[in-house]
Parts: C-alpha cells; sequence; structure tokens
C-alpha cells in the first residue's frame, strides 16, 4: 500500500517541478498544473504517513530516513499555504525540486516503507522530531522566499524589461514573509532541541555532531531576528543570512543524522 | 433579421477625421432611436454603428447616411461588416484585440455604456452580451490586460514591485511635467499618497529632509544638472528602499544612486523598454485570445443560424402535440375506465413517444442551419409534415 502511495506522489512532485520550470518560461497551463501537482502529490503523501502510522504502534518516522519523510511532508503542506496563489508560483521552482529529490533520499534510506521503528518512547519523538522538523520546514521555506527576494531584487538592479511582464512577489512582502517565517519557526526549533536536551541530560548520553550543528543552526536563525530587529538588517543581507542558515539546515538534515538515532 | 455594422476606427480614420464622428453618451443614445433597434458605441478610436433589421441593404444605408450627417468625408473611412462578420468584430472590440494597445482594459466597460444606451432588441441583446462575456473571458484566460501599456502606468507598477501594497507608501514630485502628473495620479490611485511636491524654489534641506521620509520619487524638472546626485540619496536613505522614477531628459538623477543597497533608479527609457516588452507580450497573448473570441462568433453563429428553423421545429412540435392529444380524446371510451393514476400513465407514455421521435429531427435541424442548410431542410419538415397547410 505505501509502496502505492510513494510512486504517484513522488511523480506528481516531479511534474510539479517541471511544471513550475515551464511556468517561469511561460506562464499559464504549466503553473496551474503544476500547483495541482503539488496539491495532489500532498495528499497522496499524507495518505503515505496515515499508513505508516496506521501500521505501526509506534512512531514511525524516528529514524533517519523517516524523519527525511515527514520534513517533506511538512516543507510542501507550509509551501502549499502560499504556493497556491499565481504570484508564489515561482517559489515552486525552489521548493519542488528538492522536495521531490529529497523523497528520493528518504525512500533510498527506507524511511517511506513499514516497519521501521525506533526505540525512542513516542512522546519524545513526537515532540522532538516534530518540533525540530516543523521549523526546518519553515526554514527551507524562509529561504526559499529569500532566494526568490534575491532573484527578484536582482531583476530590479539589472532593469529587466520582462519584470512587468511576469511580476514576481514584490520585494517588501517576500522579506516580510521571510521573517515571519522564521519568527514562527524559531521558537518551534527552541522548543525541540530543549526536549532533546533534557532527554540527553536525563540517559547521560553524549552531545553528538549533529546536536552541535543545530545548535549552530538555532544560532544563526535566532542571529537572523536578532540583527533584523536590533541593526535593521533586512532585504538583501537578511536574505544572504537565511540562505546561509539553511544551508547548516541541509547539512544537519542529510550529511550528519545517520547515527543520531540509533 | 440581419446585424449589419458600419463604422470607422483608428485604423482607417486619422483622429481629425475620427471627431468629428465621435459622440457623446446623449447623442449615442437619440442617434439609436433613430435608427430602430441600433447600439451606437462611440470612443476615441472608433464610433460604430449597430443596427438590426430585416433589409440589411437599407439598414446599412440608413447607417451610413446618419454617419454622412455628421461629417461627408467619412463616408470614405467606412468599414461595413454584417452577421457573423459583425459580431466577430464586435467580439475582438470588447477583447481589447482591435484597440491602439491590445488588451486595453477601458473599451469594455464602454461596450457596456454603449450597449446600456442603445436601442437593443433580441438580436443585439444576444450579440452584446456575448461580446461582454468574451471580453470577460479574454481577460480572465490570458494575460493580456495585466501588464501595464504606458509609462505612467509601468512606474507604479514598478513600485508594486519593490512595496508591494502602495497603501500608505509616500511619493516625492520633483518638478511637475505631463507624464508625472500621469504617473502621480496612478500611484494615488493604487493607494500612494503624494508626501511633498518640490520644485525650483525649494531648499535643498527640506528637499534631502523629504527623500529620508519616502519611498517613492518621481522627477520631472527642466534643471540641467542632476537634482539628486548618490552622496545625498545615500546619506539620507541609509540603506532603506527607495524607488526612483526619472522622467526628465536631460535626467535629472545621478545614475550612480541605482548602485546604492536599496534603491531602484528607472529614467525614462527603462520605463519605455518595459513598456514595449509589455506590450509584446500583450500581442503574443492577443493569439489566444483571438481563439477565444472566433469560438463565441461561432457560437453567435450557430444561434442565429438556429433562428431560421425555429418556426419550423415550433410547428412541427406544435403539430405532433396536436395529434396526440386528439389520439387520446378518440379514446376516451377505454380511457375513461382508467383510475387518475393510470391516466397520468398514458399521458406521460404518449407526451414521451412524441419527444423522443422529434428530439432527433430538431437537433439535425438545428445542425443544418448552422452548416447554412437550414432554409432547405425546415423548408423540407414543412413539406413531408405538411405544416402550415391548413393556413395556406
Amino acid at each position: 500500500m505505501a509502496e502505492l502511495l510513494f510512486w504517484p506522489a513522488l511523480v506528481l512532485y516531479g511534474e510539479a517541478a517541471v511544471g513550475y520550470l515551464g511556468d517561469a518560461r511561460r506562464p499559464g497551463a504549466a503553473g496551474r498544473a503544476a500547483t495541482w501537482g503539488v496539491r495532489l502529490g500532498w495528499v497522496l503523501q499524507t495518505a503515505l504517513l496515515g499508513v505508516q502510522a496506521a501500521r505501526e504502534a509506534g512512531f514511525p518516522w524516528g529514524t533517519w530516513a523517516g524523519s527525511l519523510n515527514l520534513f517533506v511532508w511538512l516543507v510542501v503542506g507550509a509551501y502549499l499555504i502560499w504556493g497556491c496563489r499565481k504570484p508564489y508560483r515561482l517559489l515552486g521552482l525552489a521548493v519542488m525540486p528538492l522536495a521531490a529529490a529529497l523523497l528520493v533520499v528518504a525512500r533510498a534510506g527506507g524511511g517511506t516503507g513499514v516497519g521501521t521503528r525506533s526505540h525512542y518512547s513516542n512522546l519524545f519523538l513526537v515532540l522532538h522530531v516534530g518540533l525540530v522538523l516543523a521549523a526546518f520546514a519553515g526554514f527551507t521555506l524562509a529561504a526559499a522566499l529569500s532566494a526568490l527576494y534575491l532573484w527578484q531584487e536582482r531583476r530590479l538592479k539589472r532593469r529587466e524589461t520582462t519584470i512587468l511582464r511576469r511580476p514576481a512577489p514584490s520585494l517588501a512582502t517576500l522579506d516580510r514573509l521571510a521573517s515571519r517565517t522564521v519568527a514562527f519557526s524559531l521558537p518551534a526549533l527552541t522548543l525541540g532541541i530543549a526536549v532533546g536536551i533534557a532527554r540527553l541530560i536525563s540517559s547521560g548520553d553524549h552531545v553528538d555532531a549533529l546536536v552541535v550543528a543545530t545548535g549552530v543552526t538555532w544560532l544563526i536563525w535566532a542571529g537572523y531576528l536578532a540583527l533584523r530587529t536590533t541593526r535593521g538588517w533586512t532585504g538583501r543581507r537578511a536574505a544572504y543570512l537565511a540562505l546561509a542558515g539553511f544551508a547548516l539546515v541541509i547539512v544537519v538534515r542529510l550529511a550528519l543524522p545517520v547515527t543520531h538515532f540509533t | 433579421m440581419r446585424l449589419v455594422l458600419v463604422g470607422t476606427s483608428h485604423h482607417h480614420a486619422p483622429v481629425e477625421l475620427r471627431e468629428r464622428v465621435a459622440l457623446d453618451r446623449e447623442q449615442a443614445a437619440e442617434l439609436a432611436v433613430r435608427l430602430g433597434e441600433a447600439v451606437c458605441l462611440s470612443t476615441c478610436n472608433r464610433t460604430e454603428l449597430y443596427v438590426v433589421a430585416e433589409d440589411a441593404d437599407d439598414a446599412e444605408r440608413r447607417a451610413v447616411d446618419a454617419l454622412a450627417e455628421l461629417e461627408p468625408e467619412v463616408e470614405q473611412a467606412l468599414y461595413r461588416l454584417r452577421d457573423q462578420a459583425a459580431a466577430h468584430h464586435l467580439f475582438r472590440v470588447a477583447a481589447g484585440l482591435d484597440s491602439l494597445v491590445p488588451g486595453e482594459g477601458e473599451i469594455l466597460g464602454q461596450v457596456r455604456a454603449a450597449y446600456e444606451a442603445g436601442t437593443p432588441g433580441p438580436l443585439l441583446e444576444r450579440v452584446f452580451r456575448q461580446a461582454l462575456h468574451a471580453g470577460r473571458k479574454v481577460r480572465a484566460q490570458t494575460a493580456i490586460g495585466e501588464s501595464p501599456a504606458s509609462v505612467s502606468a509601468a512606474a507604479a507598477a514598478l513600485a508594486e514591485q519593490v512595496f508591494g501594497e502602495l497603501r500608505g507608501s509616500a511619493v516625492l514630485l520633483i518638478g511637475a511635467g505631463k507624464i508625472s502628473g500621469q504617473a502621480a495620479r496612478n500611484l494615488r490611485t493604487r493607494g500612494a499618497r503624494i508626501a511633498f511636491v518640490a520644485n525650483s524654489k525649494t531648499d535643498r534641506t527640506e528637499l534631502e529632509a523629504q527623500l529620508a521620509e519616502v519611498d517613492v520619487v518621481v522627477s520631472s524638472t527642466s534643471f540641467s544638472g542632476y537634482v539628486l546626485d548618490a552622496p545625498t540619496v545615500e546619506r539620507a536613505r541609509r540603506g532603506k528602499q527607495l524607488l526612483l522614477i526619472d522622467l526628465a531628459v536631460p535626467r535629472d538623477l545621478d545614475p550612480a544612486i541605482h548602485d546604492l543597497d536599496g534603491c531602484y533608479l528607472y529614467d525614462i527609457d527603462d520605463l519605455e523598454a518595459i513598456v514595449s516588452e509589455t506590450i509584446a507580450g500583450r500581442r503574443g497573448e492577443a493569439e489566444r485570445a483571438e481563439a477565444i473570441v472566433a469560438a463565441e462568433a461561432d457560437k453567435f453563429h450557430e444561434w442565429q443560424a438556429s433562428l431560421d428553423v425555429v418556426p419550423a421545429i415550433a410547428s412541427l412540435r406544435a403539430r405532433a402535440e396536436e395529434i396526440r392529444e386528439a389520439e387520446l380524446r378518440k379514446a376516451e371510451g377505454v380511457l375513461g375506465r382508467l383510475d387518475e393514476s393510470q391516466r397520468r400513465a398514458v399521458e406521460s407514455i404518449t407526451s414521451q413517444i412524441v419527444n423522443k421521435l422529434l428530439h432527433l429531427p430538431t437537433v439535425r435541424l438545428k445542425q443544418a442551419a448552422a452548416a447554412a442548410d437550414g432554409g432547405v431542410y425546415a423548408e423540407a419538415v414543412r413539406h413531408l409534415f405538411g405544416l402550415g397547410e391548413d393556413e395556406r
């Protein structure tokens, strides 16, 4: 059953990625098809997660690959909040190829099947993994918004003649949405880390590389908000900082966590 | 009934001629009344008379005379279209495809106003409603009207690309040329407020103080040097975003301002290049719009053609119903013994038989009408079923 849901979801995410590319070249039908691809793909991935949850007695996304599957679902879900609106379709060009690629990686790691239960307690996993992943999904979206900001700013600086023919969301809107997304995501990451540290202390385990990298990620995103409010870091500088924070999210998500839950 | 169009537009007549046949709303309404079932569409780019009559030649002559009364010279610049071609033309007009700037938005409102001021009968009602529908459909399904088509509108649209919603955005006007006035109007329409208007008497300190407060600067003076240079703007802005529109020739604003962080400077050439691109984009969308309009024109043609066979269909159905009722009356002796529900069942069955028998001939008659064979088929039906023979 999980297989039957995984492949169509992946195909639809892939179709959306290609569709958004087509929409960037010629806005219209390709963009609409891509948006439907995201919607239907997300519904199918939701069903896949539902099947995984129903087949497992405990939290089924505690493994590295499983959490990646959940992460993709959260990223696409967060994107759907804005992505269905026409001016934000371009955001899909940044989000959907990443989502499709990560879903493939999640499957390669066995995170889209059943029978991959962790030995940690359900409550801990729901709070720790759930909150950290929700925060990372928010940061991914904020980074995509920032990338779109830099692209739009470059068009304005280069005085591209197509700027009104293919309008994107305004600089002010992109900057505001990115900072709001970070403002919602950072408390989730803080709480997720706090739960993890509490468990670490109670069990007497060691701090691993992932914990350190997550701490640095927290510092960057906290710095993003702090510099914004105290030093007026908005616009281009804030966008670059968001991309740096996202690079760390990718490192934390893909490069380090293999041994974290074992 | 035939639909006749007589008119002139920017494609056929220069403005000196068009202005002599231009009509205001009252004059257009009076002319429509004079022509019978008619609508008069008069805008700065066109004056067109849509007339419906049994005799198309007579209607065309009356329409030409009415326009020639206003200006005899216009007769050489008139186009004359009938039925489907006239409807197709009106649909293109409503969709903005016949406008100077493809997809311009005002024409749809002007078509609606002309229709409301006219004296339309069923045919004009249908063609104008369908034209308004086609115009809305083209705007909804293509991007033909989405991008600005003038320098002043482009300036306002650029401000939206930087600041999004312009409600509450402050604008500094330096000088007051015609285009800068239009740009200011466009910005105001979108919610921005004109915070300050500077002129040659404005003190430099005051100008710099205003610069620190505003989001958009529109400059259009006849000053020969730069009114604002990069160091002045950098000092005043401190990295905050600012859109500067320089409409003056020679330029008012130092081009180096564009290199400052958060500052976006566009001069008249930049804006004209953007407008050319958006108009080219509109022309590209026009191909898709033409397909929508052509489909609507086909629908109108089918509807108009079906009018030719409607009397024959009505007579055929009336004859069938007459026969059904007569047969039921003949069988009254038998049917009288049935209870109410059984009688209703017999009524229903006989009606269904009649309807099913006539369904296909009705559809085929309408199809034949659309293919221009309607008259022949209608005559054949009248002959085969003896329709109208009693009257003869």
